[in-house]
């Protein structure tokens, strides 16, 4: 290490500029002990270097100076935290539905007039699939002469459609198992069936048996004229 | 006194994971113990801008390619997309283009800087290879990611770049045929320049990790380029480099957030608000203002093969530099000589950027001769002979005595010079001389611009019962009408107008495709099918106006482009437009049409154009007692298609100038905070 030490000779003589590398990479491996007379004692932060001997002790200072300096570490920690949080706005919030997704998702009108009796079709909205079931005179007694509080979701038949309009079952085709499309007109029920695992709805939409743990979900509607509905 | 300072885990779950995993101690030798030469100045802050830079562009590209679609079709409308209807779209776009520039600003002062203090000498040559790499794959990936947005500066630029390839004999024309996957530039170009162009990124990150990796074997370099060699010779890097780099970060993120808020289509080419036309070639194709230099190399030379060899070669050069520079003194600071030719040099490298920017004719091929000239010989003549003849002087005798001796001032000024040099090439420039247009009053200019609802809906009127016969207006939709930003109309009253359009319907039971009044959600229907019978009905194709003002504008010419900078004048589609529309004349003495049905209009182009002069005094009737008058008309429409082609302005603006008063306190707040922390170390020499 003497050389290290050696007074510089001057220009020309360049020989010392190739010193030793001033510091063991993260990768290497060079023991501490070799190059610790070069960096002894990294400080600590806000702490100075203690080279030439000095200690410049933390405690010297005084506790105004003290107070005063770690409000100005706290603000700027402070504004740095509240710029990244600040940052991070749009980066989780362009995954919400964008401007035309939303726009798509308006309200849709279905004319009811072409479902016969007995036919159940299937429209979209907001990329879902509804069913509009034009039930028969059987299907509803069925759903309304059911004990209801032996169902798994207990709910009568009459909270799931609308007054004076319970021939139209207007269901989101979702099974809430894990979202499949359920089956119209299959099952014991003659409700619906999901082919997923097994659910088993009944003409109401309502959970007999299988996995899924409540009736099927009603879409917002609304309706405009006795042949037309608004779904959202 | 003594010992290395080693990371101490002082709890048990950290002392357990250290003993099987030491990331821990990894970070705190590299980030935090790592010693770091006291003098280095704030040219050396650029690393960590580079490392954000690098950051910002991977996260804001994943978040981009979450709604882009590379596909020749959809891609232009895809980035549209991303700018009108999603959730800050436009910020996470314009953050990720104009990223691209300032990530290219910060490499080349990186460069620079280790050039002017010998950085890449004996032992950090293979640290400068590396750093060289990096600038390659960065030239790919952002020559890549300039192709997607499938403008017609995309389309060209990849056309044009990927023959370079070309110019290599016997196998170049297959070599091109394979980078395209077809016969021309087409959407399998475009797939796997997305894919690839997402693939770099992570690239350019692992060469980065082996890059710091050999910075922290060889260590820093400094202004005065010898080797600490006492204790007072470093400081740790934390708190005192991260501060320092922490703080000037925040001042360069000043800069970038004037850019994305006020000037974010500065840096780019109108021609890029085209969609790509693989049958129309622009005017004047330039490429990207950090690329400049390069083409300018590339058109010196009078040889096709030739030019792209010399393309090549200056960048390959660079790798060569470690052993080009025979001097061992490495700082400029101690070499005067060389100090005056690394100016030189640099002064080259930013007229070469110019010269690209030039249209290749005249006398600034030959200038662009000479610069290349020169620009090889600094390397192949001027560096090795200065390595013998030059005499050094004396240099200090470590680094302690060299900041003891220097006040330690920085040249910000000489940063502030580099970065209008560099910037301000990017402007292109429009061959035919045409009249400049007279700049306007717009409302929606400067840095608190706002559009007045009463003229975008006055210029809605004029476009509605002028324009619409034959200009689109596809991209936007009639819900954009009510919203906030614009021309302020309720929600029933854009459902209304919306209504008063006929859009196709679903097929209904038959298949049969019929049409049902619009909506909302609905964007504007195109006046016409297709092109064919566009030119069938009016002789041209009407361009389609949704992005006419940001895909117009004209060329602002030295020194104006580089006072735009600070004005934040950007409105040269605007003027475009108005003049044009209100620019019909007669044709001057002795100029004819060149065909019969076209125009003379003093502000196009050429001169003669198939649209009839548009708008006459009284045209139009005003019902809130504005006078239509035939320029108020095309003042007024202008403004709505100014609102029609960024719709988002407003909110761009008023976020800004949140953004730029929290960087500036921010910033100040770490000046304060870097003064104090690197106190003691200034007065303790
Ligand atoms: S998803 Fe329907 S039963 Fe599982």
């Amino acid at each position: 290490m003497l050389h290290l030490r050696s007074p510089y000779k001057g220009a020309n003589n360049t020989a010392p500029v190739r010193a030793v590398p001033p510091c063991p990479g993260p990768a290497a491996t060079g023991p501490p002990a070799a190059s610790g007379s070069m960096f002894p004692m990294v400080p600590r932060a806000g702490r100075p270097p203690s080279h030439q001997g000095e200690d410049l002790d933390v405690a010297t200072i005084s506790s105004t100076g003290h107070t005063r300096r770690d409000f100005l570490y706290i603000a700027t920690g402070a504004m740095g935290a509240v710029g990244a949080a600040a940052a991070l706005v749009p980066l989780v919030t362009q995954m919400n539905p964008d401007a035309s997704t939303i726009a798509a998702g308006a309200p849709i009108e279905v004319d009811l007039t072409p479902i016969q009796e007995g036919q159940v079709i299937k429209v979209f909205w907001r990329g879902k699939p509804i069913f509009i079931n034009h039930r028969t005179k059987k299907q509803i007694e069925e759903a309304q002469n059911v004990n209801v509080a032996s169902l798994p979701d207990p709910q009568p038949d009459s909270a799931r459609v609308k007054p004076k309009h319970d021939e139209w079952q207007v269901l989101i085709a979702i099974c809430t198992h894990l979202g499949c499309i359920p089956i119209a007109h299959q099952g014991p029920y003659d409700g619906y069936f999901c082919p997923c695992h097994g659910s088993v709805y009944d003409t109401s939409g309502r959970i007999r048996s299988g996995p899924a743990p409540l009736n099927l979900a009603l879409p917002p509607y609304e309706f405009v004229s006795d042949t037309r509905i608004r779904i959202g | 006194m003594s010992g290395h300072p080693t990371y101490q885990p002082q709890n048990a779950v950290m002392k357990w994971m250290e003993a099987r995993l030491p990331i821990a101690g990894l970070i705190h030798s590299s980030f935090v113990a790592y010693p770091t030469p006291r003098n280095l100045n704030y040219w050396w802050t650029f690393g960590g801008v580079l490392a954000f830079m690098l950051a910002s562009q991977i996260v804001t590209g994943v978040v981009l390619a979450m709604h882009y679609t590379p596909h020749v079709d959809f891609a232009f409308n895809s980035v549209e997309h991303i700018m009108r209807d999603v959730n800050y779209g436009w910020l996470l776009r314009y953050v990720h283009s104009n990223g691209a520039s300032m990530f290219f600003l910060a490499a080349y002062i990186h460069m620079f800087r280790g050039m002017y203090y010998g950085s890449y000498k004996d032992p950090r040559e293979v640290l400068w290879i590396l750093g060289v790499i990096l600038l390659l794959l960065m030239i790919i990936t952002g020559f890549m990611g300039y192709v997607l947005p499938w403008g017609q500066m995309s389309f060209w630029a990849a056309t044009v770049i990927t023959n370079l390839f070309s110019a290599i004999p016997i196998v170049g024309e297959p070599i091109v045929t394979w980078l395209w996957g077809g016969f021309a530039v087409g959407n399998p170009t475009l797939n796997r320049f997305y894919s690839l162009h997402y693939l770099l990124p992570f690239v350019i990150a692992g060469v980065v990790v082996l890059h710091i990796w050999a910075l922290h074997v060889a260590g820093q370099n400094n202004p005065d380029g010898v080797e600490p060699r006492q204790d007072s010779d470093t400081v740790a890097f934390t708190p005192y480099a991260t501060i320092k780099d922490g703080f000037f970060l925040v001042v360069f993120l000043a800069l970038f957030a004037w850019f994305v808020f006020y000037m974010p289509n500065y840096l780019g080419h109108p021609d890029n608000y085209i969609p790509a036309n693989p049958s129309v070639t622009p005017m004047h194709i330039v490429p990207e203002w950090y690329y400049l230099p390069f083409y300018a190399i590339l058109r010196a030379v009078p040889d096709k093969l030739g030019g792209v060899l010399l393309l090549g070669a200056a960048i390959v050069i660079l790798a060569f530099l470690p052993w080009l520079d025979r001097s061992k003194v490495r700082s400029a600071r101690y070499r005067p000589r060389y100090r005056f030719f690394f100016w030189l040099f640099f002064l080259t490298c930013v007229a070469l950027g110019w010269l690209g920017s030039k249209p290749a004719e005249g006398v600034y091929v030959y200038a662009a001769r000479v610069a290349t000239i020169y620009y090889f010989a600094h390397f192949l003549v001027i560096l090795p002979l200065l390595g013998r003849y030059e005499k050094p002087l004396p240099l200090p005798s470590s680094i302690t005595a060299s900041v003891l001796k220097r006040s330690g001032a920085v040249a910000v000024v000489a940063f502030a010079v580099m970065l209008t040099g560099l910037i301000g090439l990017s402007s292109p420039s429009v061959a035919a001389e045409v009249e400049t247009p007279p700049k306007q009053n717009w409302s929606f200019a400067g840095p608190f611009g706002k559009f007045d609802r009463g003229q975008l809906q006055r210029g809605f009127k004029v476009y509605r019962e002028v324009c619409q016969t034959c200009h689109g207006l596809s991209l936007l939709a009639f819900r954009n009408l009510a919203e906030p930003g614009g021309p302020g109309f309720s929600s029933a009253q854009a459902a209304a107008i919306a209504a008063e359009y006929q859009v196709p319907a679903e097929p209904d039971d038959q298949g049969e495709v019929k049409d049902r009044p619009a909506r909302l959600a609905d964007r504007f229907p195109p006046p016409f099918q297709n092109d064919n019978q566009a030119r069938a009905r009016y002789n041209a194709v009407p361009p389609d106006l949704s992005l006419i003002v940001k895909a117009r504008g004209y060329d602002r010419g030295f020194p104006w482009f580089v006072f735009d900078l600070f004005t934040q004048y950007q409105e040269q589609g605007a003027d475009y437009v108005h003049a044009l529309l209100t620019g019909y004349a007669d044709p001057p003495k002795g100029v004819e049409a060149p065909s019969a049905g076209t125009f003379y209009n003093k502000y196009y182009p050429g001169h003669f154009l198939a649209m009839p002069p548009p708008l006459s005094d009284g045209r139009i009737e005003y019902t809130d007692g504005t006078k239509p008058t035939a320029d108020q008309l095309a003042l007024d429409v202008t403004a709505f298609l100014a609102w029609a082609a960024e719709p988002h302005m407003e909110a761009r603006k008023r976020l800004g100038f949140q953004v730029i008063i929290f960087l500036l306190v921010f910033a100040g707040l770490l000046y304060f905070t870097k003064k104090k922390v690197w106190k003691s170390v200034e007065a303790h020499g």
